[in-house]
């Protein structure tokens, strides 16, 4: 909203993940559940309802024993950019309940605002949103280990990754307190990826060339930043949702299967079409 | 104007009318549009966290052989999240996804509150620690008395540390052998050490910085051996382009990031390990300078290989020919191969005759003692007390025999068999074990063939648990001495890492002890003074921090300071030549129940996303576990769809899963990642105890299987069972 409110250089925060180094163990996941208080049910098999912000796809090459193959996909929320600031759910959001920050690049998200109308999780291409269909109940004493930095939810509100904004609110108080307006590289990072045994998942803004996460992607802004880098893609680039967490895999298959390609489309070479990324 | 019913009409429409527009065109509606979702919200039951000042403690992980150090983040006196510590030499910030949920367990509902007693009626009673040592003592006197001290045992989660030697040192002081710890992969390895170059040490095994890495099953990336420094170590491969050979009958998630995987039929890993040293011996391929400078025997050993053609190992592993001689070779020419075993998470030992296969595999490449080897260490040595002294009792009770015939006999190079412990209740009359001690295990669970270890804990009379947690064990103990949780007690922990160096760390409260629980340290201490005499002499200190303290000695100040110290200690043990003559004649070992009746062979997988020994898996853990392995109360469990549609079975479908050793209705999936005629189901599931979260949730796979007796070891190596599935 406040394009001009930031008198900094405007951050871009984003993710590499390494598919060849993710394991699949799921540390992402409950590292997340952890940082940001997000709820439980006795029952958590049908994945529907089960609230995961940071959630592990397992993907197949779909070849018969023994060509199988096999890999996880962490997907978070991508923070979608779109085409100028304009993500698939914040532009269907009738509460204003979520918003794109031109200061950093991060996707909100207000719970108290959001009323569970539930466009913003039909419009996500990537099922990073979640709905409480229940009120969070936690058995007795364990509400012990709840963070303050984050709200819990209640029922009837969407909820979803915020690459964990509370850390760089807390970083940014911290940078101020020192007399400083920015942040080093190490002083935002997501749970997530502070977690990682394998060190799979880099964080940073993708404006920085600094930073690790634009000397691997190599993002274009010029072309919705898309990655230059070989090897590394995005998922359903040929959307146009500009999405900030980039992948990386050796494996052909596995690029492949983050988009719709045609049979005589090549993996990696999106073709756009007449579509400028406005919807 | 008259007011007739037509001015009536119309003035009241235009009214609404004008009311609609009006309060369309105003904020209202917006208004309270919005506040409605805010009103709606703002229930008390919402919990709002109460903030504070924050503080990072250090401390070390324990909930696994892993030791992983961590940062715990309070505010005020609340731990709110558990991270890994960026300096620890074994994680270096990374952490596990059971370390993360560990405050789950800290504040979970299944915690033991105070000691509790069994009623008649089988439920539990409250009681003080007073009543409750108290109670111990006179039991463990009458014992005594009677002439019987060798008739009480403890069952221990492992043997290492300052608190299990508490446990030895009691049993030594009141007069019983029977101190019972569970094995580990590692520990056969150990074995093997010792028979084959008399040594004494600990076993690491330096994978990050080897170039070629043929792995046996061991699910490097899935909890095997220490979890979060492997996985670190696989990354360390990868970004340097070593090689991983994974062999293992089902596309587990470290086969499916192997560089290859090569499927081999369950219980045939150690032909296809005679097989490669058939192809190294023949060929000469081996490194001779090592070889002739550290062995003997080798001439034994192309003796025993001899038989392993490429075409007897293919036929029956089930690996083409080309594939094993490429494996070979390429292993040969790697610069740092190494070759390690223990399944999946490496929490059961493997049979003697496979661990000293591998080691001579090992030694033929010279890949022992070296950067990217197999690397013994000396074992930590801080623990240097004294023996205390024994009364009458005492001396006799301790020169009994072992219950488990461990150390002796047949099997003079294993220091417990708890699998054999089990049997030896279970045998004719009266049980031996007339009281029982358990300390982080929960064998109700985690042994196999629970039926039967069911049975022998039925038959011992009097049941002592030091769990934290209501476990299955704790449901059936006759008293229980709730310990600390791992947040809240002091533990020393020692630690080997591949750099051939070993570290002492410390393991800290990080909160304050929540309920009415003791360091089990404590407990027995305290059970001693109790006792009185000998027993009580042989505790000298007044708790079992005083203990730690002295024990630690100049090293305790800084430990507390730091967390850990690089122990000066740790040179590589030496030991002698590496003796190939005594490795064991090949063996195969088939899996129970015969193939006519069984077609089917099951196995079991690992996975860090759910804790399958002595701890339970906390509600985070189950939320990351996947549809296809557990949907609602139902276990899936992995076939082959060409397997499948032999056998008339479909996806998400019911069967009927029968070994020798039970039935269970489960679910099917169908996995293209599996070999053909065999079947796999995930460990960790089925808990009858803790709570709604995890109990009642899928099968234990452990009632499904019995112990695989090994004839050099005596330790129970079974891996897998016959089966049969069948459409419900």
């Amino acid at each position: 909203m406040n394009k001009t409110h930031n008198t900094q250089k405007a951050k871009k925060y984003g993710m590499v993940i390494d598919l060849d180094k993710c394991t699949g163990c799921g540390a992402c996941m409950v590292a997340c559940m952890a940082e940001n208080n997000v709820p439980f049910k006795k029952d958590e098999t049908n994945k529907l309802d089960s609230i995961t912000w940071m959630h592990l796809y397992k993907l197949t090459n779909g070849k018969a024993f023994p060509e199988t193959e096999i890999c996880y996909l962490p997907r978070p929320c991508m923070h979608c950019e779109g085409a100028h600031g304009h993500p698939p759910c914040v532009s269907v959001c009738p509460a204003t309940a979520t918003d794109y920050d031109h200061g950093t690049g991060i996707v909100s998200q207000i719970y108290t605002r959001c009323f569970g109308c539930r466009y913003c999780m039909g419009a996500c291409p990537y099922h990073a949103r979640y709905f409480n269909w229940w009120d969070p109940v936690w058995p007795e004493g364990m509400k012990e280990y709840l963070s303050p930095n984050v709200s819990p939810r209640m029922r009837g509100v969407v909820e979803k990754c915020s690459f964990c904004f509370h850390r760089y609110q807390l970083a940014m108080d911290k940078a101020y307190h020192e007399g400083r307006k920015e942040l080093e590289e190490h002083e935002y990072q997501s749970s997530c990826t502070q977690a990682c045994p394998a060190g799979a998942i880099t964080f940073g803004d993708l404006n920085n060339p600094d930073h690790q996460v634009h000397k691997i992607a190599r993002p274009d802004n010029e072309h919705g930043g898309k990655p230059s880098a070989t090897n590394v893609f995005r998922l359903l680039e040929r959307l146009g949702t500009n999405p900030k967490v980039y992948y990386m895999s050796s494996r052909e298959w596995v690029r492949r299967l983050g988009d719709n390609y045609l049979p005589h489309e090549k993996t990696g070479e999106i073709a756009l079409g007449k579509q400028k990324g406005h919807h | 104007m008259k007011l007739d019913r037509r001015n009536f009409l119309t003035l009241g429409g235009s009214l609404v009318a004008g009311g609609v527009v009006g309060t369309t065109l105003s904020p209202l509606p917006w208004k309270l549009m919005d506040d409605s979702a805010i009103w709606t919200q703002n229930w008390p039951w919402t919990p709002v966290p109460p903030d504070g000042a924050a503080s990072f403690n250090h401390s070390i992980c324990t909930l696994c052989p892993g030791k992983c150090g961590i940062t715990v983040k309070k505010v005020e006196s609340r731990a709110i999240k558990i991270e890994g510590r960026k300096d620890f030499p074994v994680n270096q910030g990374g952490i596990c996804i059971l370390g993360l949920a560990g405050l789950q367990l800290l504040y979970g509902p299944t915690r033991i509150e105070t000691p509790l007693l069994k009623t008649a009626g089988g439920g539990f009673k409250k009681i003080s620690w007073d009543e409750a040592v108290s109670l111990l003592a006179k039991k463990l006197e009458e014992l005594r008395s009677s002439g019987k001290p060798e008739s009480v045992a403890a069952l221990t989660g492992s043997d290492t540390g300052v608190t299990a030697a508490l446990i030895k040192r009691f049993l030594f002081a009141y007069g019983s052998p029977n101190f019972i710890s569970e094995q580990t992969f590692k520990d056969t390895y150990k074995i093997a050490l010792k028979k084959m170059q008399a040594l004494q040490g600990e076993v690491v095994f330096d994978i990050e910085n080897a170039d070629y890495v043929l792995s046996l099953g061991s699910g490097i990336i899935e909890g095997w051996d220490s979890p979060v420094k492997m996985i670190k170590a696989n990354s360390a491969l990868k970004t340097k382009k070593a090689f991983l050979c994974q062999v293992e009958p089902r596309l587990s998630m470290t086969a499916a990031k192997a560089d290859k995987w090569l499927p081999v039929i369950p219980g045939t890993e150690t032909d296809l390990v005679w097989g490669i040293l058939h192809v190294i011996l023949n060929q000469a391929l081996y490194n001779k300078e090592f070889v002739a400078e550290n062995t003997t025997g080798i001439e034994r050993l192309s003796q025993l290989a001899q038989p392993y053609t490429l075409e007897k190992v293919s036929a029956a592993t089930g690996i083409k020919s080309s594939d094993i001689l490429s494996v070979a070779t390429q292993f040969a020419k790697a610069a740092k191969p190494i070759a390690v075993c223990g399944k999946g998470q490496g929490s059961t030992p493997e049979s003697m005759g496979h661990i000293m296969a591998v080691h001579a595999l090992n030694a033929l490449m010279g890949s022992v003692n070296r950067e990217g080897g197999v690397i013994a260490l000396n074992p930590a040595s801080y623990i240097s007390w004294t023996n205390p002294e024994q009364d009458e009792t005492g001396k006799n009770g301790f020169g009994k025999e072992r219950v488990d015939g461990a150390g002796k006999g047949n099997y003079p190079d294993t220091p417990f068999l708890a699998n054999r412990f089990i049997s030896a209740i279970n045998g004719q009359g009266k049980s031996p074990v007339e009281a029982l001690l358990v300390s982080g295990s929960n064998p109700l669970y985690s042994f196999t063939d629970t039926a039967a270890v069911k049975k022998a804990f039925e038959k011992i009379p009097f049941i002592v648990s030091f769990s934290s947690f209501m476990d299955e064990t704790a449901k059936v103990a006759t008293l229980i001495l709730p310990s600390h949780t791992n947040l809240e007690r002091f533990e020393d922990v020692s630690l080997c890492l591949g750099s051939g160096k070993s570290v002492i760390g410390l393991s800290t409260p990080v909160v304050e002890p929540k309920f009415d629980t003791r360091h089990t340290g404590d407990a027995v201490i305290l059970l001693a003074k109790k006792l009185g005499g000998s027993v009580a002499n042989a505790f000298s200190w007044e708790s079992f921090e005083a203990c730690l303290t002295e024990t630690l000695g100049d090293k305790w100040e800084s430990l507390k300071e730091s967390g850990f110290l690089e122990n000066p200690e740790s040179l590589i043990a030496a030991g002698t030549r590496i003796d190939f003559s005594v490795v064991a004649e090949p063996k195969s070992m088939a899996p129970e129940g015969d193939a006519a009746s069984y077609p089917l062979i099951l196995i079991p997988y690992d996975s860090l996303r759910l804790a399958h020994m002595a701890v339970g898996s906390p509600p985070f853990l189950l939320k990351t576990v996947e549809d296809t392995v557990l949907k609602k109360n139902d276990i899936l469990v992995e076939i082959n769809p060409q397997t499948a549609s032999k056998l008339n079975l479909s996806e998400k479908k019911y069967a009927m899963l029968k070994t020798p050793k039970g039935a269970v209705r489960v679910k099917i999936h169908l996995f293209e990642g599996i070999m053909p005629g065999v079947i796999a189901m995930a460990r960790g599931l089925g808990h009858t105890a803790y709570d709604d979260y995890l109990s009642g949730k899928g099968v234990n796979f452990n009632e499904l299987i019995g112990p695989m007796e090994d004839p050099i070891s005596g330790l129970d190596v079974s891996y897998g069972i016959r089966a049969t599935l069948t459409n419900a």
